[in-house]
């Protein structure tokens, strides 16, 4: 039983952190309607950059984490403006391939500013671990959660409260009313990347500190938070976190459990975010917390 | 308040929708615009709005003042805050939001300071079925409640000059009746309005000016009451017969007239 709560806790860590990619996901799908795949190519650039800033320039973590997710927002603000904005009022399928475009294009500029080696962001949460009963868990654990925990309730505040997060909901419902209320949708489209550039670029950081190491696959880790927002409701801030750490609870799990069981190979754990996501559909079409269209007939 | 001159626009560089439209709308009237389908009322409104490039439209002649100041190719944002304000045809609500939170939209030009929670008092006392459904989605609401809430929506903007785009637009005629006193209360509270409807009856019944549109030309326009005694008017567009039965020879001639008149 411990062991199982233990290792559920490690998933739980793993799953923030897939929990903040997601987020990002959400705040430009819920905005532009629009889904992002260069979010791993923000994730990997918000990673790195805090990398030369902590680890080659020496700045105290916080700094860099700072600074990361300043060039994150500013990566994704060009981004929109630069490759999507010309896009406005195409099928979003064009703009969703333009974004394939751009992770392979973001890709390429780590690589040639950092290479390929992997690298080590060092322990800046620390090392420390808190025993409480009969299991243990690490302090940067309790950081990704944490963070994870804040973003999830500043998204939720800045949709619900503020001005602007109605308006951002407003021009995703219908831009052209929205304009008719003086609601610029260029700017809330630009707000909405530079937002999910700064959360990726957070995410970034829990990825590769810690026991994660610092390489240009970290990339690749938003393909599994992508089964996270689907099952959590393409839309819901609070579905993506679930998601997220659904995703991550079931892949500590199925790799602890399944090992035993070697006809499923010794990797299915990969493969369990997905089973999980069809799972759900299955019940679920527009996820655990997805809208649906609200129609009056 | 608003001065329309010779007016033309494109849409996607081919198809030529307005052809030279000309028209004032007095401070504190009401200006009913008047036409048939695809008689380019609501491209008039757009190319007032500045909301004519989300349709790939442009306005090639002509300009737009408003209170002596050109606003043609204006950004839709600033003709807002200058204090025009739009109800969009078909009502558009923001399905998924709240009331509230549509009235919220509707301020976003004036942040949340004491103005708006005045104009949000004002709507709430002009609309008492919305008080009521504060927190309901607005897709949910009746087509008469939506089209409430867009002129709310529009009236937390503190407008100085409300464009209406045929809010009558598949409501039943009590709540016609109610859309249009509210209308009047509105105008009446100091507000020009600029009322775009089929429902010719129900705009002339509180115009001071009206301009009859047809296939993007102004073919008539004068006093409202004037309008209401004219000829053509009552046959066209009030459904007003003159005295005996119509063979098809007037049918005719009719459609000749109407064909010249334009």
């Amino acid at each position: 039983m411990s062991d199982f709560l233990q290792v559920t806790v490690q998933g739980i860590a793993a799953g923030s952190k897939y929990a903040l990619v997601a987020l990002g996901f959400v705040v430009i799908f819920k905005a532009t309607g629009v889904i992002n795949f260069a979010q791993g190519g923000f994730v990997l650039f918000g990673a790195y950059l805090a990398y030369n800033v902590g680890t080659t320039w020496g700045l105290p973590f916080v700094f860099a984490v700072v600074l990361a997710m300043v060039g994150g927002a500013i990566i994704g603000a060009t981004v929109e403006r630069v490759a999507l904005r010309p896009m406005i009022g195409q099928p979003p399928f064009a703009a969703i391939m333009i974004t394939i475009g751009v992770l392979f294009v973001l890709e390429q500029i780590v690589t040639s500013i950092w290479g390929f080696d992997t690298l080590n962001l060092g322990d800046p949460w620390g090392n420390d671990r808190i025993a409480a009963g009969d299991v243990t868990i690490a302090v940067r654990n309790l950081w990704s959660v944490g963070l994870a925990g804040a973003a999830l309730l500043a998204f939720f505040l800045f949709f619900r409260y503020s001005n602007t997060g109605v308006a951002m909901r407003a021009t995703a419902l219908d831009p052209e009313a929205a304009l008719a209320q003086g609601i610029s949708p260029g700017r809330v489209y630009t707000l909405a990347w530079a937002v999910s550039g700064a959360v990726a670029a957070l995410a970034g950081v829990t990825l590769a500190s810690g026991s994660g190491q610092l390489s240009p696959g970290i990339g690749y880790v938003a393909l599994a938070a992508f089964p996270a927002i689907i099952l959590g409701g393409l839309d819901s801030p609070a579905g993506a976190v679930l998601g997220g750490l659904l995703i991550g609870v079931s892949q500590a799990l199925t790799a602890r459990y399944l090992a035993d069981w070697s006809w499923l190979g010794t990797n299915f754990h990969t493969v369990m975010p997905y089973v999980l996501m069809v799972l759900i559909l299955l019940v679920r079409p527009y996820g655990l917390f997805g809208t649906r269209e609200v129609q009056r007939v | 308040m608003l001065r329309v001159r010779n007016l033309e626009v494109v849409y996607g560089g081919v198809a030529l929708v307005l052809r030279g439209i000309s028209l004032d709308v007095p401070t504190g009237g009401v200006a009913a615009v008047l036409g048939a389908n695809g008689a380019g009322k609501t491209t008039l409104l757009r190319a007032i709005t500045g909301l004519l490039g989300v349709h790939r439209g442009a306005i090639t002649k002509g300009t737009v003042e408003f209170d002596g100041k050109r606003i043609d190719g204006m950004e839709p944002a600033n003709i807002v805050r200058m204090g025009m304000s739009q109800v969009m045809e078909g009502r558009r609500t923001f399905a998924e939001l709240t009331v509230d939170e549509n009235l919220r939209a509707g301020a976003y030009t004036k942040g949340s300071g004491p103005e708006t929670k005045a104009n949000f008092e004002k709507v709430m006392d002009l609309f008492p079925v919305l008080a009521k459904r504060r927190k309901s989605v607005a897709g949910y609401l009746s087509g008469g409640e939506q089209q409430m809430l867009v002129i709310g929506r529009a009236l937390m903007q503190s407008p100085r000059l409300l464009l209406l785009d045929e809010p009558s637009l598949g409501l039943a005629p009590l709540v016609v009746e109610q859309i249009r006193d509210i209308i009047v209360g509105v105008n009446e509270a100091g507000t020009s309005v600029v009322l775009v409807e089929q429902n010719a009856t129900m705009a002339l019944s509180i115009a001071t000016v009206g301009y009859v549109l047809e296939t993007g030309r102004v073919v008539k326009d004068g006093p409202a009451e004037k309008l209401r005694d004219d000829a053509d008017i009552r046959e066209f567009y009030l459904g007003i017969a003159g005295e005996g039965r119509r063979s098809f020879r007037d049918i005719k001639s009719y459609r000749r007239r109407k064909r010249w008149s334009a």
